[in-house]
């Protein structure tokens, strides 16, 4: 794939990695939506490397532009400050359920380790065409017509579910 | 690929560079000469009350949800609004247009449905009054 | 001209035709970088006096005239002061995120122009240099997501300083950022309908071989002027530094140099916005009437000249930010919210609708890009324009918090006020 690929997959992959630790880890909750912003931007670094350049575009958009606002916003509503007696660790069912989730995380990272078959399938090394953007419309807009059309319900619901949450409050 | 994204790479730490600079020079060259009225918070000159962190409107996180939510169909409009000139023709493109006697309906009508399931939301959250700012 | 001798043009005009070696390509991206680094940092630094000379000149005063011939080192003189000025910090800030939040809010800002096209190609010896920093083919996509990061900055300025008037002006700079960020999205859609792709070197050449959008999609231009004057925070949008209100707003507590980042991020959004309002609605630097400018062969006096109409275009869009300042008052803020989604979201929606319809008629009739498609576009604009303007002159959209006031009530209310010991004499 190249040197420049190589260095660059590994510089964004070992920062989105720190990333994410730092924001599991880090006891301030606005610092730590800070951290899975940084982590958002490294993932779209690497789709952009993957030539999925509109996909790229579209993580920094939704995820850390729109998304992670939410997040600060709900952080600020919920006046957890940067105070640090937030703990979601609570109760031992809670810790055995953790644990067990972490003991299939660390499963999958080893069958991935060890599954070194065939490898995934590296995009060509080709000269890129103007529209970027067809490679993804032309799939979504046509073969995917139905999920996309489906897609509206469920921002639909999600609309309606915001609403009536936001205003039981209210009133 | 490899160098399409180059630039903008070279840009981000060439800008975070400076911004670090900046700070960095200002912090350097300032004399310190703290006091605590001087350190506390700036309340029209009388003394802060209270804490800051208050809990606040719920309506802020109804805006953001909002936002989330219209961004998201935005994101599908972008791509549809490129490739709308495909999605309306019967027949592959010759040189970027449509020949004539094959326009097609499809890309509208695909989108006006998406769009109209989405308006009947925008519809809902205006009659519940989510939109009004009072 | 026939639109088939366009498009065997454009194959001509392609930027990307004579490839230059990455060596070339890196040294040459440096150094526009550091060009349009250096011409954004001292034309904010300049526009920082603009603005004060046009104050000053609206409100029939002198302005700053001190520092230099006329004032011109007023900038200097204050950058100077902002670094050797002491810096508070207040005790009840966050101090990691109070420190990060000015650089969080130059970072975008200073990243967003990097892909518009400020001139044409450059040829050099060593082939052909395009004038743009980053000719990415995702164009204003790239736009859209840095200046969605913009938010940040604000957000977290106003709740690390732990000060109640930061944390609003904070809070609503963000909410206002994001209402209005979905407008400028789906202003954009329309412009992708007639350009068909989103770098913005084939906008502009779409502009450049058809009519300006400004003529042919005057009302997506509409929404998007609004809605860059409320992402850039100004008047009449400047409500999270609403001095009557919040003081300073979220940057209250900032002084010095990481002040100054603020006002620098202000400024440059501001520069990036009208550039951006340039290349998708005024034809970025294309010069109106000649195809010249467009096409092969390249010369450095046409690239010269296009950066001269560009530069033109946004110091237009400029004075035109300054202007509105001193014209228009301030909203309030329920009415700001009001117009960005009762108003604007709606009008973006229908009127995407519309556009595509159009040009499906337009393709049905058999109707090419060209003069006749940008005359027929130009005229359904203005009558869109001209029904939307006679909706929104009738006071019914952006209206008080209390809704519409009857013409009795109305009456009944200044009687009411007449009477009180507080009212003015003569009444109003």
């Amino acid at each position: 794939m190249g040197l420049f690929y190589t260095f660059h997959f590994y510089l964004f992959g070992v920062i989105a990695i720190i990333s994410a630790v730092a924001f599991v880890t880090r006891r301030s909750p606005v610092a730590a939506a800070l951290w899975l912003v940084n982590t958002m931007f490294c993932l779209a670094a690497l789709y952009v490397m993957m030539d999925a350049q509109f996909i790229g575009a579209i993580q920094v958009l939704v995820y850390a532009g729109a998304i992670m606002v939410v997040f600060l916003f709900v952080v600020m509503l919920l006046n957890l400050g940067h105070a640090s007696d937030v703990t979601d660790i609570v109760g031992g069912k809670t810790k055995l359920a953790a644990g067990l989730v972490g003991l299939l995380l660390l499963a999958e990272v080893f069958v991935l380790w060890k599954d070194d078959g065939a490898p995934a399938p590296v995009p060509a090394q080709q000269e890129l065409e103007p529209g970027v953007i067809d490679q993804v419309a032309a799939p979504l807009f046509r073969e995917y017509l139905l999920a996309f059309e489906i897609t509206s319900v469920l921002l639909l619901a999600a609309i309606v579910g915001a609403v009536v949450l936001a205003k039981r409050r209210v009133t | 690929m490899s160098r399409t994204y180059l630039p903008v790479l070279l840009l981000m730490g060439f800008v975070v560079f400076n911004a670090i600079l900046m700070i960095g020079l200002s912090h350097l060259t300032m004399r310190s000469r703290p006091t605590p009225v001087k350190q506390s918070a700036y309340e029209s000159g009388i003394p802060a009350l209270g804490e800051a962190r208050e809990r606040f409107s719920v309506k802020f996180y109804m805006v953001a949800m909002l936002f989330i939510i219209f961004d998201i169909e935005t994101v599908f409009l972008i791509p549809w609004g490129a490739y709308f000139r495909n999605l309306s023709c019967a027949v592959p493109l010759t040189n970027g247009l449509c020949p004539s006697g094959q326009v097609s309906m499809f890309g509208l009508v695909e989108m006006l449905v998406f769009m109209a399931i989405l308006i009947v939301g925008l519809v809902y959250v205006w009659k519940k009054g989510a939109l009004q700012w009072d | 001209m026939t639109w088939s001798l366009v498009l065997g043009l454009l194959q001509v005009a392609d930027p990307q035709a004579p490839p230059v070696s990455t060596s070339v390509f890196v040294i040459a991206t440096v150094i526009k970088m550091i060009i349009v680094f250096t011409v954004l940092m001292v034309g904010v630094a300049l526009l920082t006096l603009a603005e004060r000379k046009i104050s000053a000149w609206i409100q029939d005063r002198h302005g700053p005239n001190r520092v230099g011939w006329h004032g011109l080192l007023q900038p200097a003189a204050d950058g100077v002061k902002n670094i050797m000025k002491e810096e508070t910090y207040p005790d009840a800030a966050y101090k990691p995120l109070f420190i990060m939040a000015p650089a969080l809010a130059f970072i975008p800002a200073m990243l967003t122009f990097a892909v518009i096209p400020f001139a044409s190609p450059l040829p050099t010896s060593k082939g052909l240099i395009e004038m743009v920093v980053a000719p990415l083919p995702i164009g204003f996509l790239y736009i859209l997501a840095i200046a969605s990061l913009g938010v940040y900055g604000i957000v977290l300025a106003g709740w690390s300083s732990n000060n109640k008037y930061s944390l609003l002006g904070g809070l609503r700079s963000s909410a206002q950022m994001v209402s209005y960020e979905i407008s400028m999205g789906l202003s954009t859609v329309a412009v992708l309908l007639v350009a068909g792709n989103v770098a913005l070197n084939d906008i502009i050449w779409q502009q450049a071989t058809t009519v300006w959008n400004f003529f042919g999609l005057t009302v997506a231009f509409i929404i998007f002027l609004i809605a860059a004057f409320a992402e850039t925070n100004r008047l009449p949008f400047d409500l999270p530094e609403a001095e009557s209100e919040l003081i300073a707003g979220y940057h209250m507590e900032y002084s010095a140099m990481k002040f100054s980042l603020f006002f620098i991020a202000e400024y440059s959004n501001m520069v990036t916005a009208s550039a951006l309002l340039v290349t998708l609605f005024f034809g970025g630097w294309d010069i109106p009437f000649t195809l010249w400018d467009n096409l092969a062969p390249w010369s450095i006096g046409k690239t010269l000249l296009t950066g001269l109409f560009f530069a033109v275009k946004v110091l237009f869009f400029l004075f035109f930010y300054m202007w509105i300042r001193w014209t228009l008052p301030r909203f309030r803020y329920d009415q700001l919210m009001s117009l960005g989604w009762r108003v604007l979201l709606p009008v973006a929606l229908v009127y995407i609708v519309i556009i595509a319809g159009t040009l499906l008629i337009l393709d049905l009739l058999g109707i090419r890009p060209g003069a006749l498609y940008g005359l027929i576009l130009g005229i359904l604009n203005l009558v869109l324009a001209g029904v939307l303007f006679l909706i929104l002159d009738s006071g019914r959209i952006i209206s008080p918090a209390s809704g519409r006031v009857e013409a009795d009530q109305l009456r009944r209310l200044r009687a009411m006020r007449s009477r009180s010991p507080l009212a003015a004499p003569g009444g109003d």
